[in-house]
């Protein structure tokens, strides 16, 4: 029951998603702006600094998934579709699952192009270890946008609610920034220390175990009127 | 609900508490490396306290609201965010100027520093969500402050990973007696005066919620 309805909801966003890939294209077109704007700010005589690259990385992540949240649940204030979701006779969990899942893979799709565009621009080895790079992508992106989409549910019935995405969303994502930064930045150096980067993956790891537990949790009282 | 009978004395109590600080915090003999600026120590550290126990407060009550429902709690919660940002300035505020003086820069990137600065950001951000999110959002913010909670481990050991140089609490409990004096004392006054507003400003949600319905019940 739980499982079919997380499918129907992700299906039902990819649908949608498939039919006029907004999302995909702004949230991927305003990252790669991201990288170009950093790159700007932080590049001198033709070189980014050291450790640079995954910053850059990282913030346009967040900066674009803010965007892909926003919009995505927007999309579900049109027509009060969200609210028809949740008079569903479903387990509310489940429906935050199923849009977890469907900004999950938006966003790792997202990452997926955005990724080589990095390396190549700052000419940085971040593929080096293509394995941890995938389990700090997949741990940071989903520590994100699980606070992210809960955030996002929140808010669709508030007023100001573009603003305050961000706003409430930044403080809170510090810890995946602060470890996907530098454990992508590890990855990077010539010489691979594996302690660190295992260190940082298991922060993240414990991070995204905790907050989906807690959004689990009060999903059902915050989306109650 | 009504100012309690014990507010006005408390109140006496803890302006003259503010008063006498200074003096003993002169009195108190000067820190061997850093001289005079130390001093300014009397007043962080019982700041920063006091906006660590605001923010628990805040926390605490936001769960039992979240869960509850009793709009006491959600009123608690609201004034010890307020109180949080207010308290959390000063420390923010202080911790600088100190800063300066003793590691030679305003600003350093360490755990508590960041810690600090990022738990103040999120009581700045729950009450911006008070003020801007419209009807149904003190349940939205409530939920901030259980996230805010439950995050703060985690900005701790990333940051302590990331770098460090703050004093450790293992400072405090060494201090001589002439300076635990000044310093205890100035956390009691600090404590005596986040009760009192933290009473004072429930006290005015209370009062605002029953203006609210009274009016309510006017138009019906």
């Amino acid at each position: 029951m739980f499982a079919r309805i997380v499918w129907l909801v992700l299906r039902k966003d990819l649908t949608v998603e498939v039919r006029s890939l907004e999302i995909a294209y702004t949230t991927l077109f305003f990252a790669v702006s991201c990288v170009l704007v950093f790159a700007f700010a932080l590049v001198q005589e033709g070189r980014a600094p050291e450790d640079g690259a995954a910053g850059i990385l990282w913030i346009s992540i967040a900066f674009a998934g803010t965007l892909a949240l926003g919009r995505a649940f927007e999309r579900e204030r049109q027509s009060e579709t969200l609210r028809a979701l949740l008079l569903a006779p479903s387990p509310r969990p489940a429906i935050y699952v199923g849009k977890l899942l469907g900004i999950l893979v938006l966003l790792l799709a997202a990452e997926v192009v955005l990724l080589p565009l990095v390396a190549l621009l700052f000419q940085t080895n971040l593929l080096a270890h293509p394995f941890w790079l995938a389990a700090i992508l997949l741990t940071g992106t989903l520590g994100f946008a699980s606070v992210g989409t809960l955030f996002a549910a929140m808010l669709v019935r508030a007023r100001s609610r573009d603003v305050l995405l961000p706003v409430l969303l930044y403080p809170i994502t510090v810890p995946v920034i602060i470890a996907g930064v530098r454990a992508t930045a590890l990855l990077a150096q010539p010489e691979f220390e594996v302690a660190l980067v295992r260190f940082w993956t298991a922060l993240l790891v414990t991070f995204d175990v905790v907050f989906v537990t807690l959004a689990l949790w009060t999903f059902e009282p915050l989306m109650t009127d | 609900m009504t100012m309690p009978k014990w507010f006005t004395p408390a109140a006496a109590i803890c302006g003259l508490m503010f008063a006498a600080s200074p003096l003993l915090i002169a009195n108190a003999p000067y820190e061997s490396t850093m001289g005079l600026v130390q001093k300014i120590f009397y007043y962080h550290m019982p700041a920063a306290m006091t906006f660590l126990i605001s923010a628990l407060v805040c926390g605490y009550a936001s769960i039992r609201y979240l869960f509850g429902g009793n709009p006491r709690h959600d009123r608690l919660g609201y004034a010890a965010a307020e109180l949080t940002v207010l308290f959390g300035i000063i420390a923010l505020v202080t911790g600088p100027l100190w800063a300066r003086k003793a590691w030679g820069v305003w600003w350093q990137w360490d755990v508590r520093l960041t810690s600090s600065l990022m738990g103040w950001m999120v009581a700045v951000a729950y009450l911006l969500l008070r003020k801007y999110g419209g009807p149904g959002s003190d349940k939205l913010a409530a939920g901030l402050a259980l996230f805010g909670m439950a995050n703060v481990p985690f900005i701790y050991i990333s940051v302590n990973y990331w770098r460090t140089i703050h004093p450790t609490t293992s400072v405090v409990p060494t201090l001589p007696t002439s300076m635990g004096v000044p310093l205890w004392f100035a956390l009691a006054a600090f404590l005596l005066l986040f009760v009192l507003l933290l009473r004072m400003r429930v006290i005015l949600e209370a009062q605002r919620a029953r203006l609210d319905a009274l009016y309510l019940s006017l138009d019906a």
